[in-house]
């Protein structure tokens, strides 16, 4: 599903649009998922291992040749960090506001936002789910929201 | 020992650490850099290497050339960050083992307080492209944010508190009271301090974090043979080791988990055998855990062992940061924990352990690391 943008105190939704991902063609192809509401990592055809961030080579194989798997978009907290201090200029409105580690069930862990849970109120541990939130025309970003 | 294909840090130097230095970073370089080689009791001309932090924006070209070194026979940088240190003693070490160079000076000038400041993501930031791509959007800008994300995941595993970690920046503090040059020496923390500071990223709390400085530090390298004739007790290095896999991409282990193995194995002794210990203390949970992946003790039970003051000079079993580290002393991206790691096998600290047999130095939580002992 896709997010809407909802203002939600200690939610950082609009981080995302303020520092906006670069795509390049390494990791295209995870963005232009994104763009069709899918969550896809980089699997290696060869081992099938995956691995994110995407890059060009498989690090248990050696392999280049991948495929993007579809990911169950579930996964928990692995870590978080809860930034006080506007460490850039266009965050001070933002400010606090949490960062979270997913650990996908799948395995591959991805850093990004919860949507729906307080900085205050996150737990490592925490089952998540991934929702989609467009920021533009070539952007959408994989957000979570608190699960089951 | 035979000096035979030895190493000494035989020179050191550095200029006071301030906010607001008022001169270039390659003026800052070459005060230590001259310091330095007064200390040692080596002419400038006699340099014929030369290495930096590839981070140092005072060039080895430019810094010959102020020194009047016409045939600079040898020099390099390390990228990464300003974890770099003990990477370049090792390699400056090896360079002089190999012939390529007699007298190699490694140096760093900056002012990252009054200049470019490693705690804004305007500096750090890498504009969402590569790999922050895939961090940036999420609002990680700046390296405190990563290491923050390693030690909430830590404390998770382990039980360490954030109480335990002030009991780090307390202890260096304590420390800095003795030593007239470094920042904090006037200025006394308690664990309520700390306990009370604000947070920057949680679980990090201002006294957590380390300064930012304007200053220069410089160490002066030739081989034991030589050192024997110079000036000052030889700090012989008896192991230097880097190591660069991102292992903080685990979020879990530090990279002293890879590094302590090669470490020690080089230098043919074990972590029991260290007197005094300077660690790279971005932030000051980092210590607890660098003294945990080193083996300095078990994992999980370094919050204990710096709460019971284990890691203090008064009395404690193993001192860390002796001249109140980058937390207290400066931030010199551990060119400032080099110079201290020195001073301990010199006797010259302001923290002075008694009788040191081996003095262990990291420089990036297991990036670099290198043990020092006196000429036997």
């Amino acid at each position: 599903m896709t997010h809407e943008v909802t203002n939600i105190p200690g939610v950082p939704l609009g981080v995302g649009e303020l520092l906006p991902p670069v795509p390049e063609p390494d990791n295209q192809k995870f963005w232009d998922a994104l763009l069709s509401d899918e969550l896809r990592i980089q699997r290696c055809t060869a081992c099938g291992e995956l691995r994110h961030p995407p890059q060009p080579m498989c690090p248990r194989c050696n392999g280049f040749d991948h495929e993007w798997a579809l990911m169950s978009g579930r996964g928990s907290v692995f870590s978080y960090v809860v930034s006080h201090q506007a460490v850039h200029s266009s965050l001070r409105e933002r400010t606090p506001f949490a960062t979270v580690l997913v650990e996908l069930d799948e395995g591959p862990r991805l850093v990004s936002n919860l949507v729906d849970v307080g900085h205050d109120e996150i737990e490592i541990g925490m089952a998540v789910a991934v929702v989609f939130h467009r920021v533009d025309e070539a952007i959408v970003l994989p957000l979570f929201r608190r699960a089951g | 020992m035979a000096a035979q294909g030895q190493v000494a840090i035989v020179g050191i130097g550095e200029t006071d650490y301030s906010r607001e230095s008022g001169r270039s970073e390659l003026t800052l370089a070459l005060q230590a850099i001259m310091a330095a080689l007064d200390d040692a009791g080596i002419a400038p001309h006699e340099v014929d290497g030369l290495m930096r932090w590839a981070v140092d924006t005072s060039s080895e070209a430019v810094v010959a050339d102020n020194l009047g070194v016409r045939d600079l026979a040898w020099f390099g940088d390390i990228t990464q960050a300003g974890n770099v240190g003990a990477a370049l003693v090792a390699s400056a070490s090896a360079a002089i083992k190999a012939g390529l160079a007699e007298v190699v000076v490694i140096y760093r000038g900056v002012n990252g307080r009054s200049g470019r400041r490693y705690g804004s993501g305007e500096v750090t930031g890498q504009r969402g492209q590569g790999s922050a791509a895939f961090s940036e959007p999420f609002g990680l800008l700046t390296p405190q944010h990563g290491l923050a994300m390693m030690a909430q995941r830590r404390m998770h595993e382990t039980g360490v508190t954030s109480r335990q970690f002030g009991m780090v920046a307390v202890t260096e503090r304590a420390h800095a009271n003795r030593n007239p040059r470094a920042t904090f020496f006037d200025r006394p923390l308690t664990i309520e301090d700390h306990q009370e500071s604000r947070l920057i990223v949680e679980p990090f709390r201002l006294y957590d974090c380390c300064l930012e400085t304007d200053g220069g530090g410089a160490l002066v390298l030739t081989s034991l043979e030589r050192a024997r004739d110079l000036k000052q007790r030889p700090a012989v290095i008896r192991a230097a080791a880097q190591h660069g896999y991102a292992a903080e991409r685990e979020y879990t282990d530090t990279a002293a988990k890879f590094l302590a193995p090669r470490l020690w194995a080089r230098a043919g002794m074990g972590p029991e055998e260290i007197d005094v210990a300077q660690i790279y203390d971005h932030f000051a949970p980092f210590v607890v855990f660098a003294l945990e992946d080193y083996g300095f003790i078990e994992r999980g039970e370094g919050g204990r062992f710096v709460e019971s003051g284990e890691i203090s000079w008064d009395g404690g079993a193993l001192p860390v940061n002796t001249s109140g580290g980058h937390l207290s002393e400066a931030y010199m991206q551990g060119m400032n924990q080099l110079l201290e790691g020195v001073r301990q096998v010199r006797g010259t600290s302001t923290s002075q352990v008694e009788n040191v047999g081996a003095s262990f130095v990291d420089t990036g939580i297991g990036t670099g690391a290198l043990i020092l002992v006196p000429d036997a």
